[in-house]
Parts: C-alpha cells; sequence; structure tokens
C-alpha cells in the first residue's frame, strides 16, 4: 500500500514567494579610525521581508546598520570598505558620488528612543518632503496623512496635527517616528532596537506595524530582544565581534542553528 | 553534548531537575513493567496489586513533568537545544505514562488468568522474551536520552522491528493452540492481549529514541524509514 503522503499545513513564514534581494552588503568593513569594527560582512537583504540583526552589545549590528544610511559620514575618522548595493538599480549606497542625503530619504532610520523634532506633530511627518523641497500644503496633507495611516497613528491624532509632538505618549512618539520615515516613501526602513523604551502594549503596537508594513517596504531591524527578533523577522543574522556568524531564515535558527556560537548565545549559554 | 552551561545557574538547575525526574519516571516504568511480566508468570496477588496502584505515581510524575515545562517555557523561552529538549520532554513523558498504562493492563489480565486458572506456562517463554526485548528498548532509549547518544537511540529503533516479529510469533503459536483445542480460546486471547501490550511498550519506547533524535539533531524522525534515520544521524 502507498504511503499517504500528507503536506504540513504550515508554511513557513519566510516562504511566501520566491525573496528578491533588495539590498546586499559585500565584504563590507567599516573602521572608526583605527578600529575595525565591522570585518568583511556579506548580507542579502530580501525585499519585502523582516531581516533581524541580533547579538551581544558590542558586536557591531548597530554600527552594521547605520551603514545602510550613511550615518557614519556624520562624524570624521569613520571609514567604509566594500560594497552596499541597493537593487533594483543596483546603486552601491557607499560611492562616492551618492548623496548621503538621498540615501536617507530610501533608507529611513528609526532609532531607540523617540525622537520627534521640537515641532507640531504634522511638520514632524513634513519635514522629510519639505527637505525635498515639496511646498504645496496640498501635497504635504495627502503625504502626511498617508504616512500618519501607515504608521497606525493617524485616528489618534488627526484632530490635533498642530499640537506638540512631545505631548504624544512613548510609543505614539514612536510610530509618529515611523511616520516621519515613511513620509519620503523609502525603500528600506532601518529600526534600531525601536522597542527598548516602550511598555509591553506599546511594544506589541508597533512589532505589528512591522508585521504590516512589510508589504510596502523591505525591514532591517536590529533588537536586543531575542523573541522580538523570532515574532518579527523572516531571516535573522547573528553577530559577533564584527562578525557575522549565522544568516538564516528564522523559523530554523531559534530551532536548529547551524552554528555553535549561535547556540550558545541564543540558548542564554553565551559567556 | 559538550555544552557550556548557562548563564542563569537557576534554568541551569531547573533543566536538570527536569531532565533528572524524567529518568527517576523512566526508572519507575521499568520497574512496573518488570514487575507486571512477574505477575504474568506467577500471579502474585501483592504484585499485582502492587503494579496497579503504582500507576498513579507515574501519573503524577507525568503531570508534574508537564507542569515543570510549562514553568521553562514561559520564564525562559528557551531556543534551540533547549527548546527541543523541553519540547522532547513534553512528549516522552506522555509515551512514559502509556506504557505505564501497559503495564497496568498486563497486570490485570494475569489477574484474570490466574483468577480463571486458565494459565498455561508452556506459553511464557514467548511471552518473557518479548518483554525482555520490550525492557532493554526502554532502558537504551532512556540511556540515549540521559546521554543525549544518537547512535543508541538509533539501535532502539532498530530493535522496534525485533519485537514487532516477537509478537508475530507469539500470534502464530497461539493461533496454532486455538486450532488444536478450542477450550484454550479464551485464555489464548487474554494473552494475546498481553504480548500486544509488550509490542506497544516498544513501539512508545521508540517514540522516545525518536524524540532524543530530534533534541540532539534538530530533526524530526518520526514516520521515516530507518534508512533515512540513518542518513540523518550520519550528517554533521
Amino acid at each position: 500500500m502507498a504511503a499517504v503522503h500528507i503536506a504540513p499545513n504550515i508554511e513557513p513564514r519566510a516562504d511566501a514567494g520566491k525573496p528578491v534581494p533588495k539590498a546586499e552588503a559585500r565584504r563590507l568593513s567599516f573602521y572608526y579610525g583605527a578600529f575595525r569594527a565591522l570585518k568583511d560582512l556579506d548580507l542579502v537583504v530580501h525585499e519585502n521581508r523582516v531581516t533581524a540583526l541580533i547579538g551581544p552589545s558590542g558586536c557591531g549590528k548597530s554600527t552594521f546598520l547605520r551603514c545602510f544610511n550613511r550615518m557614519h559620514d556624520l562624524y570624521p575618522g569613520n571609514r567604509y570598505e566594500g560594497e552596499i548595493r541597493l537593487y533594483p538599480d543596483d546603486t552601491n549606497l557607499l560611492a562616492a558620488g551618492v548623496d548621503p542625503i538621498e540615501v536617507r530619504m530610501r533608507l529611513s532610520m528609526v532609532f531607540q528612543k523617540p525622537n520627534p523634532f521640537p515641532k507640531s506633530i504634522f511638520e514632524n511627518v513634513a519635514y522629510g518632503l519639505r527637505v525635498r523641497g515639496e511646498r504645496s500644503r496640498r501635497v504635504l496633507g495627502d503625504k502626511v496623512e498617508e504616512a500618519l495611516n501607515g504608521a497606525a497613528l493617524w485616528s489618534e491624532v488627526k484632530d490635533r496635527l498642530d499640537d506638540l509632538a512631545f505631548n504624544l505618549s512613548g510609543g505614539q512618539q514612536q510610530r509618529l517616528c515611523i511616520a516621519r520615515a515613511l513620509a519620503t516613501d523609502p525603500e528600506i526602513l532601518l529600526f534600531d532596537e525601536p522597542t527598548s523604551a516602550l511598555d509591553p502594549i506599546a511594544t506589541a503596537s508597533i512589532e505589528e506595524l512591522i508585521t504590516d508594513l512589510k508589504k510596502k517596504v523591505t525591514i532591517l531591524i536590529v533588537t536586543h530582544n531575542m523573541q522580538q527578533a523570532a515574532r518579527v523577522s523572516d531571516y535573522t543574522a547573528y553577530m559577533y565581534l564584527g562578525e557575522l556568524i549565522e544568516v538564516g531564515r528564522t523559523d530554523e535558527l531559534f530551532i536548529k542553528p547551524k552554528n555553535k556560537q549561535t547556540e550558545d548565545y541564543i540558548t542564554g549559554r553565551f559567556g | 553534548m559538550g555544552m557550556t552551561e548557562h548563564i542563569s545557574k537557576q534554568f541551569e538547575a531547573d533543566l536538570d531537575t527536569t531532565r533528572t525526574r524524567v529518568l527517576q519516571m523512566g526508572g519507575l516504568v521499568e520497574a512496573q513493567i518488570l514487575a507486571a511480566i512477574n505477575s504474568y508468570a506467577t500471579g502474585a496477588p501483592d504484585l499485582i496489586a502492587q503494579v496497579i496502584e503504582n500507576d498513579a505515581r507515574v501519573n503524577g510524575y507525568e503531570v508534574a513533568i508537564d507542569g515543570a515545562c510549562g514553568q521553562l517555557l514561559v520564564r525562559r523561552q528557551p531556543a534551540a537545544i533547549d527548546l527541543r529538549l523541553i519540547m522532547a520532554i513534553s512528549k516522552i513523558v506522555t509515551d512514559l505514562e502509556r506504557m505505564g498504562d501497559e503495564a497496568k493492563k498486563i497486570a490485570r489480565m494475569s489477574k484474570r488468568i490466574h483468577e480463571h486458572g486458565t494459565h498455561q506456562a508452556q506459553r511464557f517463554p514467548a511471552i518473557r522474551h518479548a518483554a525482555q526485548v520490550a525492557v532493554k528498548m526502554l532502558r537504551q532509549a532512556l540511556d540515549a536520552f540521559a546521554r543525549l547518544d544518537v547512535a543508541s537511540a538509533a539501535e532502539v529503533l532498530k530493535e522496534d522491528s525485533e519485537i514487532d516479529s516477537e509478537f508475530k510469533s507469539v500470534l502464530r503459536q497461539l493461533i496454532t493452540y486455538m486450532m488444536e483445542d478450542p477450550r484454550t480460546i479464551t485464555s489464548a486471547l487474554e494473552t494475546v492481549w498481553v504480548a500486544k501490550a509488550i509490542e506497544r511498550i516498544g513501539d512508545h519506547s521508540k517514540n522516545l529514541a525518536e524524540q532524543v533524535i530530534y533534541i540532539v539533531k534538530g530533526t524530526d524522525v518520526r514516520h521515516t524509514s530507518f534508512a533515512d534515520v540513518e542518513r540523518e544521524i550520519a550528517r554533521e
């Protein structure tokens, strides 16, 4: 009698369609002066997927994230080696001729602590568009509404757009920062521990938002919280001492990591 | 495995305690099976009573260990080998508990057989041999669990086919008896139940060994051919 094969009915999250590369670090090294903080990293970031960077403090995960939108350019003595290619146009984001301001509109960053500008809710979101030269009140209004909707904040603030952003709660401020990042229609959102200053409820709403946002944008997130990486990401990369130790599908990496160092870290055996 | 210890000493200790309790439970189940088989051979009423009574202890272990697994999951959010270990333990205790039930079943059947006076000593060697194989499998599966030894776990999987053929041979023998003398049908059927219980114990030991492979290798080898399991084990 032939065996009946029953296909598992739980699809791994990362298997929804074939992943397409959106960005790719190639032999990327980074130096703070003489200190080499990143060592020959190779990583593909897939389009419309969430990729999480995990690792102990000082492993270079935030440094790596900041390379993607040229944040390191702001300090003298910092130096990149290798490249970060952005697809489909295949631009090397680190090339000398590429304008870092434009890079930051295409790859927007959301930080650990909500950091709204000391301006109104409206002006916070409109800021990037104004930098781009947008003057039309109507276009700005539409874009701000769209971005606030995208950040699941519109219904909470639509009647007080002129209020100071600081009057919002921590979780709302963080969603405002996400709206600000979304306003310039970025292709990639970079999250640097976006919930570490938030309570569990606000954290859950940001995580929900991340899962929702990946339909439109590609997401790269640095997190200290491994459960968060397990919850929101499709791919996880483990870093240690400036190196990428293991990159894999999240549904595999947390159950069956290939590397002993990864296993020690995610099981709390890291010494 | 040569794993380094957890940073959290408490987590390490809790995992250790849970693992030890599984082995204690396994030891109790093994003793229950041996006592049940002896009660089948001798009909000693106190032995029968003891097996039936002790089953509550086996059940107690199952509930307590499962509770501990729940606590470990909620408090530690374990990953990788720790997660696999806890998930496997939760399944292993179910198998051990069922083996306990089979031992109780054998004791009950022994009681009936001896009360009816239908016990036939000539059938005992075949049953005893099957029981010995089953107990050996359980012991080896527990040992593989204690040492997280996949090679040893794989041997248990192989032995399961041995116990299956033992069961078939007992069945063949009994059919012969029944055909020769229909008056033996009642007692032969009772003996079939005992043999079937032993065969089930072998199946549960096999499940246990499969869980050991899952813990160590991270691969679910249930419902897989033995050749595939061997290939999986050889893979680094």
